[in-house]
């Protein structure tokens, strides 16, 4: 009891020290959304005067006047389709290499952790040319292409992760019932292997959500321009006025759907579901 | 209703290793057979083979006739019991019992019918709502074996399905197993490592050694008759006893006496043979009465351990002689010392198991008097293991 009580407090001061490390940032950037502009450099954390006109400013002249609108459209689009198509084919590839044997196997996997490893960084000015020459720059695809490449290697690994716990006895349970491989895919691997799934969902969409590299430099416009790009983007009232209060209020916005993403999904995420499925 | 034939079926893993060779084996319409051996034998391969779950190397399969050695698992009409259910957790049991049928588009009432039908028969009724993680491991086979009743398919096939159940519900259950499946009359293949099991379940018995088929017949030929040294050690339990007999004018001798060798056995060889004597062949003087002076031998015995089941008394001793060498038992002693740990031969003695009358007052440590009926003497070649008897 003595020893379990030292390890709570223990635990609980530690875990509070995170909080505090990672909430006080969020917790400023909220604050400065919240102070009219005038405010915005009084150095107090709690706003002497809650104002949400920046929030306002962000959504005002519909769809074309916003410059926050239209980016937050692309972000939230381009982030869904890259994820679901990355988790997609990510199943297919991890369960071909986590059940079958065939070869080039080991070269696949070294593949995609070499380009999981390569930097990002060093492949924009390519992109850049070759994106021009087919059309592409400043497009939905631009940008969806280049964050399947890198999401990929790591929803593989995950899955491949978390097909190979599934015993192989399903599959063959399932096939001696009836099933064509693609049904036994679907109606008894996939459903166990959820959780892997909503896992690397949550991975990719972060990471296609937070981008700013390929999304800074591979659209030009609002046409296909993501938030965090977007905001870079953004003036204040007048040209002698910083459009710090704005970039908070859009940071906080841009937030929320990751929030929502993450919950959503993280309900999902029951460790144990193979349970009772064999003995031993 | 359907016939299994096997026809020179052979398979070879992609690492060379050969892990059945070239089997046939014809299975009636509505038998139970049972594939015994130790493990490694290759009898859980041959069963997935027939599932479709392995492909065929070379030789042919055929269900009902035709030739399924092409045919996906899906496309054979057969359902499968695995050793460790392989249920589908996601589903409930209702769900788990009624998935084969889902999927061949069978309409809903006929499904709910059906398993319920199969529940009822399987004492599941209760729990068809409920989650393969809340059942029993007991509950658990039943609806593994329930899943593959609904379907009424051609075949059960059955891999080892009882052997990760206690030892009273593995006995309990296969009472059920037999029950079932006489009255369904459902052509069945069942594997197991377990002699009892293959022994007390199956119509016909197929013993396998290191991928080939040894023998296969009833229970009772099997035991009565035995082809060689590794059926005649494996069938059987307490085993078989082996020891060196040396044949010469139409008597044997053996460690424990000499007498004649009886009727059809010995194939009139002459020289070194290995014999063998089942544990109930032997017999405490005292209780044999007349019979002693008809046919067998008597001899004295060092008793180094008694057992008693109260239906039955075993008496451990043994007796001086070279040891029976011969492959076939190497692997019937290394299946053993696997199973228990404790090598049961000793250099230069061969272990004597005698199931005695229980009245028997012979008792562990003293010398006592034994009789041995050789008249149920078997007898078989030291080199090859084969049973010297041309009779059959």
């Amino acid at each position: 009891m003595e020893r379990g009580g030292r390890e709570y407090a223990l635990w609980s001061i530690a875990i509070t020290v995170v909080l505090i490390f990672a909430l006080i940032p969020v917790l400023w950037l909220i604050s400065v959304s919240l102070k009219p502009p005038e405010a915005i450099t009084d150095g107090r954390f709690i706003p002497s005067e809650v104002s949400f006109d920046n929030y306002k400013s962000l959504f005002e002249g519909g769809i074309d006047g916003s410059p926050f609108i239209k980016p937050l459209i692309n972000s939230i689009l381009i982030a869904l389709t890259t994820t679901v198509i990355s988790i997609v084919l990510a199943s297919f590839a991890a369960y071909a290499i986590a059940r079958l044997e065939f070869p080039g196997k080991r070269v696949i996997l070294a593949g995609a952790l070499a380009i999981a490893m390569f930097p990002p960084i060093s492949t924009i000015g390519p992109l850049f040319d070759m994106w021009r020459a087919l059309g592409i720059y400043d497009t939905y695809p631009g940008l969806i292409i280049p964050y399947l490449t890198f999401s990929l290697p790591l929803s593989i690994y995950a899955l491949t992760a978390f097909f190979r716990e599934i015993p192989w006895e399903l599959e063959q349970a399932a096939q001696v019932d009836g099933a064509t491989p693609f049904q036994a895919f679907r109606k008894v691997i996939v459903p166990l292997a959820a959780p892997g799934m909503f896992t690397a969902a949550i991975l990719v969409f972060i990471f296609a959500w937070n981008d700013f590299l390929f999304a800074i430099s591979l659209t030009s416009s609002d046409a296909s321009r993501t938030v965090p790009a977007a905001l870079a983007f953004f003036t204040g009232e007048s040209s002698f006025t910083e459009p710090t209060g704005s970039i908070a209020a859009a940071a906080v916005v841009v937030t929320v759907p990751i929030i929502v993403f993450v919950l959503f999904f993280q309900r999902r995420i029951v460790s144990g579901l193979t349970a009772g499925a064999v003995k031993g | 209703m359907s016939e299994i034939a096997l026809e020179g079926v052979t398979k070879v893993f992609a690492d060379g290793q050969e892990a059945v060779k070239d089997m046939s084996l014809e299975i009636g319409d509505g038998e139970f057979m049972i594939l015994v051996g130790p493990s490694g034998c290759g009898k859980s391969t041959a069963l997935r083979m027939i599932a479709g779950l392995e492909d065929i190397t070379s030789g042919e399969v055929k269900i009902d006739g035709e030739v399924v050695n092409d045919r996906a698992p899906k496309d054979r009409d057969i359902a499968m019991v695995f050793q460790n259910y392989a249920l589908y957790p996601h589903m409930t049991v209702r769900e788990n019992m009624g998935f084969a049928l889902k999927l061949a588009g069978v309409d809903k009432e006929e499904i709910d019918r059906k398993v319920e039908e199969a529940a009822k028969t399987l004492d599941l009724t209760q729990h068809l709502d409920r989650r393969p993680a809340n059942l029993s491991g007991g509950q658990r086979q039943r609806v593994a074996m329930g899943r593959a009743i609904v379907r009424e398919p051609k075949a059960f096939l059955m891999d080892e399905p009882l052997s990760n159940l206690d030892a009273k519900l593995r006995v309990q259950m296969r009472t059920e197993v037999a029950k079932l499946q006489s009255r369904l009359g459902t052509t069945t293949v069942y594997v197991t490592h377990d002699q009892t099991e293959a022994m007390t379940l199956g119509d016909r018995v197929a013993v396998m050694r290191a991928g080939a088929l040894q023998q296969v017949g009833t229970p009772a030929e099997l035991y009565g008759a035995p082809i060689n040294l590794f059926v005649a050690g494996f069938i059987g339990s307490p085993a078989m006893n082996f020891m060196p007999a040396e044949l010469s004018g139409g008597r044997v001798k053996l460690p424990i006496g000499e007498a004649e060798v009886p009727e059809g056995a010995g194939d009139g060889r002459e020289g070194q043979v290995v014999a063998g004597l089942r544990p109930e062949s032997f017999e405490d003087v005292e209780m044999v009465g007349d019979l002693r002076d008809e046919r067998g031998v008597v001899f004295e015995a060092e008793i180094d351990l008694i057992e008693s089941l109260g239906s039955d008394l075993y008496a451990y001793f043994h007796v001086e002689s070279g040891a029976v060498e011969s492959d076939q038992l190497a692997d019937l002693v290394e299946e053993r010392l696997e199973e228990t740990g404790v090598p049961e031969v000793r250099e230069g003695q061969e272990q004597i198991v005698a199931r005695l009358d229980p009245a028997s007052k012979i008792k562990r440590g003293q010398s006592a008097e034994l009789w041995a009926d050789t008249s149920k003497l078997h007898l078989f070649d030291a080199e090859s293991g084969e049973r010297l008897s041309r009779s059959e």
